[in-house]
């Protein structure tokens, strides 16, 4: 009797342990912290930009979504920011690499909240929205245009609302149709003997074009997912209903996320990003030329004439922190690309700079591996986990993603 | 004996499931032991320094500015320092995301350095090397966001 009731007591136990294995604990305080801090809701107001004094008004915002699916604006006719920055795909194109009149070298980066960025391309070779959207006007396999193109085109067809935002423009008629710094030998050859003022006054209406698509492009914002009705639920102290209830697992891949996988680490705050730059020995892509990531665009970016504290940006010195204190050398650098956000990730495979990783669950295989940089010293560690641990961390991203 | 068994089997599996259920599986805390003062000796004894963000609360991610006071151990206030900035993350093996600059001196030996960003949540130094008529001297300052 008493060997029974000890066998009844063991099986007693064991079977609320059990209960307790399945049914994760309760977020502690510290933990509803880290989850209020990844809610859409921790992210502060758009902060103005300084550079662009066109970047919130209405009209040049209007404009700016005509020019972002302006086809003509490309040398062919047929591109426009949305052949790659598609409007129902998050902004991208679902492709390893861009393809417009011809195929770049990187990945499309989706445009939710891009306007936060201090930094924009994977490298962050440019550190404003419309200095951006002007790089690929005039790259060859992009638009394919040319800073007098552009001018020109603008004056044929858009020339009144223009005006209207940035005043006159200025007398073209004199000027090739087609010239620019960074074209083919032609092109630079007529941009080189264009005067410095004509140079400067097609530079003007080129930069205004970039800030009125980057007026635009402020207006593309995160939506609420799942994950955020659950944090917002929680940091008010109340239980999350319907989707906003996230199941076992996605908890159990929350506490991965913030804990043993430490994705936080990088991926942090509401867009789930450090904005930052980071090797992490993701593999080169064979046939593309060599890659060195944030080593090379610092450069590209200190020299860049449409930067912060460029002649055509319309910021004071003083409000150029992140290029003034940016890390201009160092070993760090070599191979380093931006930190994604993961919102909307588990939607937009492949993933890395050049789509060198087909699925979520590879990439996470590629965290666990942690194999070593084509170049370069990779910032990532080895991880051991399981497999039940790796498709907890695929359920949590899909909260982000729902 | 059969018992036993049933015990020690019992004991393993309750022990293991509490090990799952219950197992802190953060990154390693900063060590409890931290110095957090914000006003500290230089290594060599030959300034008092004092650190405060110029703009209150620091935020994780946001450039911001740091004041830095520079007195002598007898209390008077250093003039013409120059002070060069680094730091980082001793637990991830990492420097500073940017690239600080001491920028401006602001007179009664407060100095104010631009550029600084903590780009993540966890324990970050901040090492200032001052240079100074009185001497070269350095100090080592603990944060934790």
């Amino acid at each position: 009797m008493r060997r029974l009731l000890s066998s009844v007591s063991i099986a007693v136990i064991v079977a609320a342990g059990l209960l307790t294995a399945c049914k994760p604990p309760e977020l502690t305080e510290a933990e509803k912290k880290t989850v209020a801090s990844l809610s859409l809701s921790a992210l502060p107001p758009l902060p103005p930009d300084p550079t662009n004094k066109y970047a919130d008004l209405p009209a040049a915002a209007a404009f700016g979504a005509t020019l972002f699916f302006e086809q003509r604006m490309s040398i062919d006719g047929v591109v426009s920011c949305a052949t790659c920055h598609q409007l129902d795909r998050q902004f991208q194109d679902d492709l390893p690499l861009a393809k417009a009149i011809g195929t770049t070298d990187r990945r499309t980066m989706p445009l939710a909240d891009v306007a936060r960025s201090p930094f924009l391309f994977w490298d962050g070779r440019r550190d404003s929205l419309w200095a951006q959207a002007l790089t690929p006007l005039e790259e060859p396999r992009e638009h394919g245009g040319n800073r007098t193109f552009s001018a020109h085109f603008i004056k044929a067809h858009l020339a009144d609302r223009y005006e209207r935002i940035f005043g006159p423009l200025p007398d073209l008629s004199a000027l090739p149709a087609n010239a620019g710094p960074l074209g083919n030998d032609a092109e630079k050859a007529a941009w080189a003997e264009m005067s410095e003022d004509q140079r400067q006054a097609v530079n003007r209406v080129f930069s205004n074009l970039g800030k009125a698509i980057a007026a635009f492009e402020r207006s593309i914002v995160h939506e609420k997912t799942r994950f955020d009705r659950f944090a917002d639920a929680v940091t008010v102290g109340k239980t999350p209903e319907g989707d906003a209830a996230l199941s076992d697992e996605e908890i159990y891949g929350l506490r991965l996320f913030t804990g043993k996988a430490n994705c936080i680490e990088c991926h942090n705050g509401p867009r789930f990003t450090d904005d930052h730059f980071h090797n992490t020995g993701i593999p080169a892509v064979a046939g593309l030329p060599e890659d060195l990531g944030r080593e090379t665009a610092v450069k590209q970016v200190q020299s860049d004439p449409f930067n912060c504290l460029g002649a055509f940006s319309d910021a004071r010195p003083e409000a150029c922190g992140e290029l003034r204190f940016m890390v201009t050398s160092g070993p760090q650098l070599t191979r380093a690309y931006k930190t994604p956000s993961l919102r909307g990730a588990a939607g937009r495979p492949p993933y890395m700079h050049a789509g060198q990783i087909k699925r979520l669950e590879d990439v996470i295989d590629h965290y666990v591996r942690a194999p070593a940089s084509p170049s370069g010293k990779s910032e990532v560690v080895p991880l051991s986990i399981s497999e039940r641990e790796r498709a907890a961390l695929v359920a949590f991203l899909k909260t982000i993603s729902d | 004996m059969i018992s036993n068994w049933r015990y020690l089997v019992a004991i393993i599996g309750i022990a293991a499931i509490a090990a799952i259920a219950f197992s802190k599986m953060h990154m390693a805390p900063p060590p409890s032991e931290l110095d957090l003062a914000r006003s500290k000796p230089s290594e060599k004894g030959i300034y008092a320094v004092s650190i405060d963000p110029e703009a209150g609360e620091v935020k994780q991610g946001e450039l911001h500015n740091w004041i830095v006071a520079l007195k002598t151990p007898d209390g008077k206030a250093v003039d013409g320092a120059k002070i060069a900035v680094d730091g980082g993350m001793p637990q991830h093996g990492h420097g500073l995301p940017t690239a600080p600059q001491m920028t401006g001196e602001l007179g009664e030996g407060r100095y104010r350095i631009e550029g600084v960003k903590f780009n993540m949540g966890g324990w970050w130094e901040l090492k200032f090397a001052i240079s100074a008529p009185q001497g070269d001297d350095n100090v080592v300052f603990n944060l934790v966001l």
